[in-house]
């Protein structure tokens, strides 16, 4: 533990400048190869990649967590905050802007999480974990008492618009589609940027010893809490996402195994990679629709056994497959 | 009132039985294991077979609570130390996060191999709750088979707290539970301790389930709801303290019993309200000693 040097930060943080660019290039690459490719992709196929961008970016947040070392495993509170905002601006408010109704989902959750932000931020370990659990849980217990919001059956919505252009049967799917691409890679590009900005190498300094980065003048409670408001925000999107690709929405989002499953894909992906996240994502879904349609009574078995395999062999996750190098 | 005290009391021994378990593992091994609840629906499903068994082998009813003993003396003589060889052993000394994933993947393992068991019907072994009749208190009457669960967290705390502190091999586990690395430099065998301290940890969420299962519908899902409680109530009292389970399982108990009678919409979260506020002014629990920061 005591070893270990802190990144030069002010070097790293210069560099950041020419790499954003690097940052940039990529993720347009990356959008434009995902959308013209769903063009020819298959609907079952357009709408598992939809769900995986959706719950990536929840696991998106608890990387951003995990970084300062730190694991969420009530990741479900926000993402059922996030999709019970989005549906409830489309019934309710008549928001029917599909960009609208996934900013107004991130927001949301990020407000609701801020309050609890610097009360969670002098937690570590396993009573960070387990709060985040038991405030998932409460939300849970609150969806599933309130009549209003339909209790434990949920409740369904309706079909999006986007930028004032209503949909056609036709297309829809294909569109929420793109912009689950859009959000992603917008929201992976930046949380590279944030990584590589000053914050973000004083998250990985926190890791790595807590009590230095507090002589060296940084505020650990601050960086935490930060982080947990940013998670919240990405959390809250793909809830919103998840409800725009689904059209339904229940108490379940926020229950303990939804969380356990962004854990999953964030401890699969591991800590250095963003496109692993949503790599990652990617194969939960696969793994899902797979086995549930062959196997539907042991696919919690095969994923069981897989996480095993990847916590033993591949410790790193699979971002650790093609980045090189030290733990940034 | 005192039915109050009494539904808290009922609802605090089961907890005990079970969270000690939880919080003896913790001690000794390191790790919160989340399984610990498909431990205890295992043994709830193998009470339920092996009560039928007896029955149908026209034993005495009496019988019926020997068989839930050895129903979850068989869950912690054959699955405990399987789990702890071929699995646990192989993530000693990783981060307590990652440890609790793993515990995460066997609980999804075990949750659909008790399916694969046991089916997806519920199994009901009413038999034994009405074996002991009923008590009056006041004009009140309660189940019989409420106080014998309420003996037996007695029985069983005693036993492992005797078991801890009046033993030889209770101070090794203790020594263990202190520092593994001084213990195993001073001649202690570790990895027979954690298979010990595992196993026993196992038998009591399966004693727990063993002797819930007259109370409830043995059904799938058991597991889920007793893992996110008993974890509140270690963390209320302290992971690792036995005391603190007692003190813990109490709390919540009495939070609980007061919901449901005062304000039934408040049941599912009075148990968290009085874990953050517990967390609040005590970050490590009633009955943990405050760590000191590593620099």
């Amino acid at each position: 533990m005591s070893a270990v040097p802190l990144p030069s930060m002010s070097s790293q943080a210069a560099g950041a400048g020419a790499s954003a660019a690097r940052v940039a290039t990529a993720a347009l690459v990356c959008a434009a190869v995902l959308i013209a490719a769903g063009l020819f992709l298959p609907k079952w196929l357009t709408f598992l990649v939809t769900m995986a961008a959706a719950n990536g970016l929840v696991s998106l947040g608890i990387v951003v967590l995990m970084r300062g070392g730190v694991v969420a495993f009530g990741q479900g509170m926000v993402f059922a905050i996030g999709g019970y905002t989005a549906a409830l601006a489309f019934n309710k408010l008549g928001i029917t802007d599909a960009l609208g109704l996934v900013l107004a989902g991130g927001v949301a959750a990020a407000l609701v999480a801020a309050p609890f932000a610097p009360l969670l931020s002098r937690y570590r370990g396993i009573f960070f974990a387990m709060l985040t659990l038991a405030l998932s849980m409460v939300t849970y217990g609150l969806l599933m008492k309130l009549a209003v919001l339909g209790g434990s059956d949920g409740f369904n919505t309706g079909r999006p618009t986007l930028l004032g252009q209503s949909l056609p049967d036709a297309r829809v799917g294909y569109i929420v589609y793109c912009l689950a691409v859009v959000v992603s890679t917008l929201a992976g590009a930046l949380a590279r940027i944030y990584f590589d900005s000053t914050r973000g190498l004083v998250t990985l300094a926190v890791k790595e010893n807590e009590l230095r980065v507090e002589y060296l003048g940084g505020s650990v409670r601050q960086a935490m809490a930060v982080n947990f408001i940013i998670a919240a925000f990405t959390g809250g999107l793909g809830g919103a996402m998840a409800v725009l690709a689904l059209g339904h929405i229940d108490p379940n989002f926020s229950y303990w195994t939804t969380s356990g499953e962004f854990v999953f894909v964030a401890i699969l992906a591991g800590p250095q990679s963003i496109a692993a996240v949503f790599v990652s994502s990617a194969v939960l879904e696969v793994v899902r629709s797979f086995s549930s349609s062959y196997f539907p009574n042991t696919w919690q078995l095969a994923l069981g056994l897989f996480l095993l395999f990847v916590i033993r062999f591949l410790p790193r996750g699979l971002g650790s497959l093609w980045t090189k190098g030290n733990a940034r | 009132m005192p039915t109050i005290l009494i539904d808290a009391l009922t609802y605090a021994s089961w907890l005990f039985i079970v969270s000690l378990g939880l919080t003896l593992v913790f001690g000794v091994l390191k790790i919160l294991n989340i399984a610990h609840g498909s431990f205890y629906a295992l043994g709830a499903y193998t009470a339920a077979s092996f009560v039928g068994w007896a029955a149908s082998l026209k034993w005495a009813p009496g019988f019926s609570i020997v068989a839930m003993l050895l129903a979850a003396v068989a869950v912690a003589a054959v699955l405990a130390p399987a789990t702890e060889r071929a699995l646990l052993r192989f993530f000693y000394g990783r981060d307590e996060v990652l440890l609790v994933l793993v515990t995460y993947a066997m609980f999804l393992i075990l949750e659909d191999a008790t399916k694969l068991l046991w089916g997806a019907n519920p199994y009901y072994v009413s038999e034994p709750y009405g074996m002991f009749g009923s008590v009056s208190i006041g004009q009140q009457t309660y189940v019989g088979y409420d106080f014998v669960l309420v003996g037996l967290a007695i029985a069983v705390g005693l036993l492992v707290w005797w078991g801890l502190n009046r033993t030889r091999q209770g101070k090794i586990v203790l020594a263990v539970m202190h520092n593994a690395e001084v213990a195993a430099s001073m001649g202690v065998n570790i990895s027979r301790v954690y298979m010990v301290a595992f196993s026993i940890g196992i038998f009591l969420a399966a004693i727990g389930g063993a002797f819930t299962a007259p109370m409830i519908s043995v059904q799938p899902g058991v597991s889920v709801g007793v893992i996110v409680v008993s974890f509140a109530v270690v963390i209320i009292g302290g992971l690792g303290s036995i005391q603190g389970a007692a003190v813990g399982a109490l709390i919540v108990g009495l939070a609980r019993s007061l919901a449901v009678h005062v304000a039934p919409v408040a049941e599912l979260f009075s148990i968290y309200i009085v874990m953050a506020v517990v967390l609040m002014f005590r970050p490590e629990g009633l009955f943990q000693r405050t760590q000191v920061r590593k620099i």
